[in-house]
């Protein structure tokens, strides 16, 4: 009896959750009225960055609204709408340098943007155009990907590759709430942190896969604190902030490219419109009452709030960007429509580096048939 | 009896079998509340309750170890794969796993798992939500492979697959799921695995197809007609086991034969289906067998989709090879 009650004193369970607990506090800097409440951790930035950050958001607000639309007309194919996301999506890849390499989820497409990515070519990968995915030299991400959770553990091997050449640069790699869940996650964080490779896994959790709560996709009340079984930092931040999530990922990429290996990031966001806008319906999985409590931590309107505070921002700005976000679509768009259709001989041409026999000889068929 | 969609059908099935048998689970991603992205199990969680009825989280090789798991516990699993393009996440629970586990144990444990899953093409999806793979599930020995075409075939063959003790995988085309509705009755019925239907009888050629493409076949049958050409139609409904003796039947009648499939034309059931023919029916041929199939790349990108995949158009032009030769 006594040898069993002593055990219980040495294994409590409760003490050990608590404690994970209050490891895993979250990182906010401006509250959700543009405050500043975490003076200690305000990173380095200079004004022009902080109207840099801000434009971005609303540019890419206003490109999320646009597409939407054009979806709707038929003019888009695929489309995984971002807005509430900003914060999370952008100010983390205003935290990376040109040489850092993307690996997105279907929905980070403003990160490659962003990255370097021309508009026109998101919007041929939304059309299901190859050419969408053709990266242009010198933009260090890959297309975004599908299959849910492929690119983490991508993205610990194109760490490793960046340390074993010596390069100072990171790779970075976003997937969701749900995407958490799945095997290449935690083979992701536990080889880049058996190769101490310069890597960062950013997941946003947005309450919400397809209709799926978080809390159904795992027993542990945080992502974040899954570092800690891979034996890497961890460390959760509002993702409505765009100075938290500025801040947690440039920690994370000095300490990369200073040899410490990878770090986790769940950021706590919250996608305002549908899954995707192929017949998901959100009122079915989500009450307004939660919408709306997301909607007041809303990520632009507290910067926007901040840098009004600090007479970095006014409406002349804003609309400004809303002119030349509006301006630089319609024009993508364009550019787009100009590519011609993309035909199955085009496809049999990417297959391989030479065309093995079978498709040489598919190839004269649908030549013949293309040239009717 | 009552005009169901193929998504109504397989509805149907899942509550029937549900209300039949209490080891009967249903889960996978979003399938609970939401009833699946095609809403194939609408209102199922809300009549059987999250115990029957419960989604997942989001890992596919999960789902499929759950329900190896649960079958060692009596269960009788219906997973979902969201869309059969994510089937890699989960092939070794399929084919390293379930395949093998009554063969593994002597018998002593079987497997009567029924993995549910839309695949094919034809509506516009991202990569890998498309994708033909059922060649890979047939050339794995220990599965069964259905893939019906019809609401009324959908509902009869789901309630068998689910009855089997064998895992089955059964397929369901995204294209058919709304594409039109017919007479299936609401009580229950089964149909038989591995038994193919004539869709339409003919004595000039025998289309053997299964899927969306019996659709196509059909539409080229008529035409075909309109020239004079009797076509019979054969839609295989099982693509592992094969009716192998339909199959023949309807060859030694005809003596001409086509094969056509979705699936690119190095993937896929065609080459089974004509081997078959070649060994047991090889002297009432009066042509080569040939093939209607994709081309060999990658599912075509969205936008390429509608001249990658065969139409009626590719079937009439092989047809009239064969019938000509
Ligand atoms: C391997 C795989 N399984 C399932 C899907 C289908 N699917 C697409 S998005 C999604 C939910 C993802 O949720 P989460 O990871 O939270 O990302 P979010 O969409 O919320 O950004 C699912 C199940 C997929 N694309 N790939
Ligand atoms: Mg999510």
């Amino acid at each position: 009896m006594a040898g069993k009650a002593q055990k219980a004193a040495q294994f409590d369970v409760k003490e050990q959750f608590e404690a994970v607990e209050n490891q895993f506090q979250t990182l906010q800097i401006l509250n959700e009225e543009g405050e500043v409440v975490n003076e200690a951790e305000m990173p380095e930035l200079s004004d022009e960055q902080l109207q840099e950050l801000m434009k971005r958001m609303v540019y890419t607000r206003i490109l999320d609204q646009r597409s939407i639309s054009l979806n709707r007309q038929g003019r888009l194919g695929f489309y995984a709408p971002t807005a509430g996301q900003e914060a999370s999506q952008l100010a983390s890849q205003f935290a990376l340098e040109k040489e850092d390499f993307i690996l997105p989820g279907y929905r980070d497409v403003p990160q490659l943007i962003w990255h370097g990515l021309p508009l026109s070519q998101a919007f041929l990968f939304s059309r299901g155009h190859f050419k969408g995915n053709q990266i242009p030299e010198g933009v260090n991400v890959i297309s975004p990907q599908i299959i849910i959770g492929a690119q983490i553990i991508q993205a610990a091997g194109v760490a490793l590759g960046m340390k074993k050449r010596g390069a100072k640069s990171v790779a970075i790699t976003y997937t969701g709430d749900g995407g958490a869940s799945q095997g290449d996650f935690y083979e992701g964080i536990n080889f880049a942190g058996a190769f101490k490779a310069p890597a960062i896994f950013v997941v946003q959790n947005n309450r919400f896969a397809i209709s799926t709560p978080v809390e159904k996709q795992s027993a542990a009340k945080t992502i974040a604190q899954k570092a800690v079984a891979a034996g890497i930092p961890g460390i959760q931040v509002d993702g409505m902030d765009p100075l938290a999530v500025y801040k947690a990922v440039s920690d994370a990429r000095e300490r990369a490219v200073n040899g410490e290996g990878p770090t986790l990031i769940e950021t706590l966001t919250y996608r305002y419109g549908p899954h995707t806008m192929a017949g998901d319906d959100p009122t079915r999985y989500r009450t307004s009452d939660l919408d709306n409590e997301w909607e007041r931590k809303d990520p632009l309107v507290r910067f926007r709030k901040f840098l009004e505070g600090k007479k970095l921002w006014n409406e002349d700005m804003e609309n400004e960007v809303i002119e030349r976000a509006k301006e630089d679509i319609k024009n993508a768009i364009k550019e787009a429509d100009a590519e011609p259709k993309q035909k199955v001989t085009d496809l049999m041409e990417i297959m391989y580096e030479e065309m093995p026999n079978n498709l040489k000889e598919q190839y004269e068929i649908y030549k013949e048939k293309e040239s009717k | 009896m009552a005009q169901m969609t193929m998504v109504q059908a397989i509805n149907d099935a899942l509550r029937n079998e549900l209300k039949n048998d209490p080891n009967v689970l249903l889960f996978g991603e979003d399938v609970g509340v939401n009833g699946g992205v095609f809403r194939v199990t609408d209102g199922l969680q809300k009549e059987f309750g999250e115990d029957k009825v419960f989604d997942t989280p989001l890992a596919e090789s999960g789902i499929g170890g759950l329900a190896i798991g649960l079958s060692l516990q009596g269960f009788r699993p219906v997973p979902e794969i969201q869309f059969f393009g994510f089937v890699f996440e989960v092939m070794d629970s399929i084919a390293g796993q379930m395949s093998r586990m009554r063969y593994r144990s002597g018998g002593r444990y079987n497997m009567p798992i029924t993995v549910r899953s839309p695949f094919g093409g034809g509506v516009h999806t991202p990569e890998l939500h498309s994708d033909s793979l059922e060649g890979l599930m047939a050339q794995t020995p220990g599965l069964k492979v259905v893939i019906p075409s019809s609401p009324y075939d959908a509902k009869g063959l789901l309630i068998s697959s689910i009855r089997d003790n064998d895992p089955v995988i059964f397929l369901e085309h995204l294209k058919l799921y709304r594409a039109f509705r017919e007479e299936v009755p609401e009580e229950e019925y089964t149909l038989p695995i591995g038994k193919a239907a004539v869709k339409r009888e003919g004595s000039d050629l025998s289309i053997i197809t299964y899927g969306a493409m019996v659709h196509e076949s059909l539409k080229a049958a008529e035409e075909l007609e309109k020239e004079g050409h009797s076509v019979e139609v054969i839609d295989l409904r099982t693509i592992m086991p094969l009716d192998v003796d339909t199959i023949i039947a309807s060859v030694e009648k005809t003596g001409r034969a086509i094969v056509v499939q979705e699936a690119q034309r190095q993937a896929g059931i065609a080459s089974n289906v004509i081997s078959e023919i070649m060994e047991r029916a090889v002297l009432s041929l009066e042509a080569p067998v040939l093939r209607v199939a994709a081309a060999d790349t990658v599912y075509a990108f969205s936008q390429a989709e509608s001249v990658w995949l065969p139409n009626y158009k590719d079937v009439i032009e092989t047809a009239k090879k064969v019938l000509n030769f």
